[in-house]
């Protein structure tokens, strides 16, 4: 099976490695040959969390800059920096809720603007899907359902070898059962987010 | 029952390398696990201490690495197949235990783990730690995959006791925080009480003992020789007259590159999983065989300097590269487009660089650097210190853990930083060696950890220093691992002991000792202030628990306060403390509620007392 290199990039209390685990035990669910790396060292201090899954016929479990064939953003400055990863072939999916860093919250540092982040990441890959993931989260009924919000628009486009039921499952049984049911919504909020 | 304990061989699971890594270690029958936490090996001994109080498992968090090894190195020599892990600057600490021990050797398999960290994603300095294995004279096994580093572990346990030596498994960042799809073999019994035959004349390292030993050593090195010629983990794929020789995650990368580049019939590889001792003479033979050869490894050219003198002795001649300018670096960490690159570099092969996009028009995106959490109570008591030695010119030496980051703007505390336990020992240099001011900075754990040397021997040699013990009781950077301050009753967990900080400073002499809430700003401005004055050693203990702790033992109390319309706008609560429940809001400085734990040291701080309680909703 032919790789498909996905990277998630995320601020640290996202939800990005949980994410990632949803569709390692998707991928494991179907029989796909899947590997992950993650890189947290400091994330609980309020630093980004990349994760690479790489699906397929491959062995690395890291990803080259310029080899990502989709990138997922859970923040959009986070995934304006992770463009290095992408080519002009790249999906990018990126929620366009900012969660400014702190620098810029205490006015040491400027956010970029969201219309120029999505010219720019539009300019330089195939396809952008960008939404407010955190609104289609807390319409779901948590904020903190960002992260399926964004697989449900991830397995809408088709690029990962899961299908949309597998996932589901996965997300059934790998995260909280109390908050099952929101995810499941999220999950459909974003898969119908990026068919719009 | 916890997920590694899962008695399905053959299952499927998806694990973290250091899930797989323990798994590897419960299949082999792990009796007795030790360690001191440190990224990226904390996960293989915080999967064995959960398992630990649901089996006879005996696991123990350890003050530092040193006696992590020492205890298993007891264990072991009592009959206990132990494992001791640690991160790759944990075995610097443990290397005084590590030498002599390879001279002993063990009774019962020990397998020590060291954690690389290439690239420094958590760590002070990426060394390479296969160099221990060759000033020890100890095997060294080293993983490619997740699934190779579960497998590992038991063969290391056979290894050690066949050669009834220690045995190193050295991964990297990539091996231990990776995952992948493992498939469950069975778990091994597991036998808990050993007994110790006692052998003077084998484990007294006296002179006339170790003259013995160490030639018992050197013929193990030979057996281990022999066994790395034959280790299946030392093993050749493809074809071709093309040769490279390579280790750990660069096998991955090795093997894409070589798929990628359609160079299936051109290039033979060498896979080296046991890499102390060398199979010379199956690297020798693959040399022969070979028109030119590519060492590919992270880290120091351990391998490249080996393979060079194993064809020198066999009168080989072929180009055989490694580290160069244009091929590969000592620094950082490799990745697939990098190896693809160089591979096609050396056997000048046709090859197009990925098409990274030009972001030269992408605007600056603000750095997004880790920092204190909201309320952390090492922010308090950094923004005492300053106002307690303003106008003096200050070092702080500081030491690892969180408080670390104290050195970033706009705390800006930390001056130097070594290694564990260093701003104890430092700190009487800079004293004696200038007449600036000394105070310096450790945590409760890194205290326990190497620390109190220092500090005797700053009240043995009358230094003039200050020492503050960031006392956040647990050891937060790594995850919230108890230590011997910790209170295990909390974590509802019986049969620990406990060492208080403050009688063990008194009981070595220190002269000045004081305790603050660093949450309580002024008396803790007038303790320490105090304690600077002191001439000679003083200490000041800040005791406050971790918040991501206290809110983890759902202690935490505190409710958020808010910005109210007395602000005159100053922005001492953001320019001075810099916490992260601020924000900027039409140039209004707000508190987020969600962030902000209560702590109350911005309303402390702000001098239009402006910052208040937020009321409840009516």
């Amino acid at each position: 099976m032919k790789p498909t290199r996905l990277i998630i990039v995320a601020v640290g209390g996202q939800g990005n490695l949980l994410a990632s685990k949803v569709l390692g035990e998707a991928a494991l669910a179907a029989d796909v040959p899947v590997r992950m790396s993650e890189i947290h060292g400091m994330a609980q201090r309020g630093g980004v969390v990349e994760s690479a899954i790489v699906f397929g016929d491959a062995r690395s479990t890291i990803i080259s800059d310029g080899e990502a064939d989709v990138l997922v953003g859970f923040e959009p400055a986070e995934t304006l920096r992770a463009l290095k990863k992408c080519n002009q072939q790249t999906t990018v999916i990126s929620n366009m809720a900012p969660l400014p860093p702190f620098t810029v919250s205490i006015g040491r540092g400027t956010y970029p603007d969201l219309d120029q982040m999505k010219r720019l990441i539009e300019a330089k890959t195939s396809r952008l899907i960008a939404f407010d993931a955190a609104h289609l989260a807390r319409s779901a009924g948590n904020i903190m359902s960002v992260n399926i919000v964004l697989l449900g628009a991830l397995c809408q486009t088709g690029i990962l070898p899961l299908s949309e039921d597998i996932i589901r499952q996965a997300i059934q049984t790998r995260t909280k059962s109390a908050f099952v049911e929101t995810n499941l919504k999220a999950f459909e909020l974003g898969y119908q987010a990026a068919t719009g | 029952m916890h997920k590694l304990m899962t008695d399905e061989p053959e299952k499927k699971l998806l694990l973290l390398g250091n899930e797989a890594i323990a798994r590897g270690a419960l299949e082999a029958g792990v009796a007795f696990a030790s360690t001191y936490p440190g990224t990226p090996s904390s996960e293989i001994s915080f999967n064995l201490f959960q398992v630990a109080q649901e089996t006879d498992l005996y696991f123990e968090y350890s003050t530092n690495e040193k006696v992590a090894l020492e205890v298993a190195a007891a264990a072991a020599n009592s009959g206990l197949r132990s494992m001791c892990m640690m991160k790759h600057v944990g075995l610097n600490v443990a290397a005084d235990a590590l030498m002599t021990l390879a001279y002993v050797g063990t009774r019962a398999g020990l397998v020590v783990v060291s954690a690389d960290d290439p690239f420094m994603f958590s760590s002070q300095n990426e060394q390479d730690n296969r160099y221990y294995a060759k000033l020890s004279g100890l095997p060294v096994l080293e993983p490619s995959s997740v699934e190779e580093a579960k497998d590992m572990v038991p063969y290391a346990f056979d290894l050690s006791e066949a050669l009834g030596e220690p045995v190193l498994l050295r991964t990297t960042t990539r091996i231990n925080h990776s995952n992948a799809v493992v498939t469950l073999g069975a778990l091994g019994p597991r036998q808990t009480k050993g007994h110790f035959e006692k052998d003077p004349f084998n484990f007294v390292t006296v002179p006339a003992v170790s003259r013995r030993l160490h030639v018992r050593l050197l013929d193990n090195i030979e057996r281990a020789q022999k066994m790395s010629e034959e280790s299946a983990y030392n093993f050749e794929e493809g074809q071709g007259s093309w040769g490279v020789i390579c280790n750990g995650v660069s096998y991955t990368y090795v093997m894409d590159a070589i798929q990628d580049l359609g160079l299936e019939d051109q290039v033979r590889v060498m896979r080296i999983g046991f890499s102390h001792p060398l199979p010379a003479e199956r690297i020798g033979a693959f040399l022969a065989a070979c028109e030119k050869v590519l060492v590919v490894e992270e880290g120091e050219p351990y391998m490249e300097e080996a393979v060079k003198a194993f064809a020198q002795e066999r009168a080989l001649t072929l180009p055989i590269k490694g580290k160069g300018p244009d091929l590969f670096s000592r620094l950082y960490e490799f990745d697939p487009a990098m190896v693809r690159q160089k591979l096609a570099h050396f056997f000048d092969v046709p090859f197009t660089l990925p098409k990274a996009p030009d972001l030269s028009d992408v605007p600056e995106i603000p750095q997004r650097p880790p920092t204190l959490c909201a309320g952390c109570s090492h922010r308090a008591t950094f923004y005492a210190v300053k106002k307690a030695t303003e106008g003096l010119d200050v070092i702080h030496p500081s030491d690892i853990g969180c408080y670390t980051l104290g050195f970033l703007p706009p705390i800006s505390m930390g001056d130097f930083v070594i290694c564990m336990g260093a701003s104890t020992g430092s700190a009487g240099g800079f004293a004696r060696a200038t007449s600036q001011k000394v105070v310096s900075f450790i945590g409760d754990s890194t205290f326990f950890h190497s620390g109190i040397p220092g500090l005797i021997n700053a009240v043995f040699n009358n230094h003039d220093v200050t020492l503050v013990i960031l006392d956040n009781r647990t050891t937060a950077m790594t995850g919230h691992q108890p230590n011997p301050g910790v209170d295990m009753k909390e974590l509802n967990l019986d049969g620990y002991g406990k060492v208080d900080i403050e009688p063990l400073v008194k009981a070595i002499g220190v002269p000045h000792v004081a305790r603050i809430r660093p949450y309580q700003l002024k008396k803790s401005i007038a303790a320490i202030r105090e304690a600077v004055e002191f001439k000679g050693v003083s200490v000041v203990i800040a005791e406050e628990k971790c918040a991501l702790y206290a809110k983890a033992l759902r202690q935490a109390k505190g409710k958020p306060f808010q910005v109210s319309e007395r602000c005159r706008n100053h922005r001492d609560c953001i320019h001075d403390l810099g916490c992260p429940a601020f924000y900027l809001e039409e140039e209004h400085v707000r508190i987020d509620p969600d962030i902000c734990i209560g702590c109350a040291l911005c309303a402390q701080v702000c001098p239009e007392n402006a910052i208040v309680p937020l009321k409840p909703k009516s």
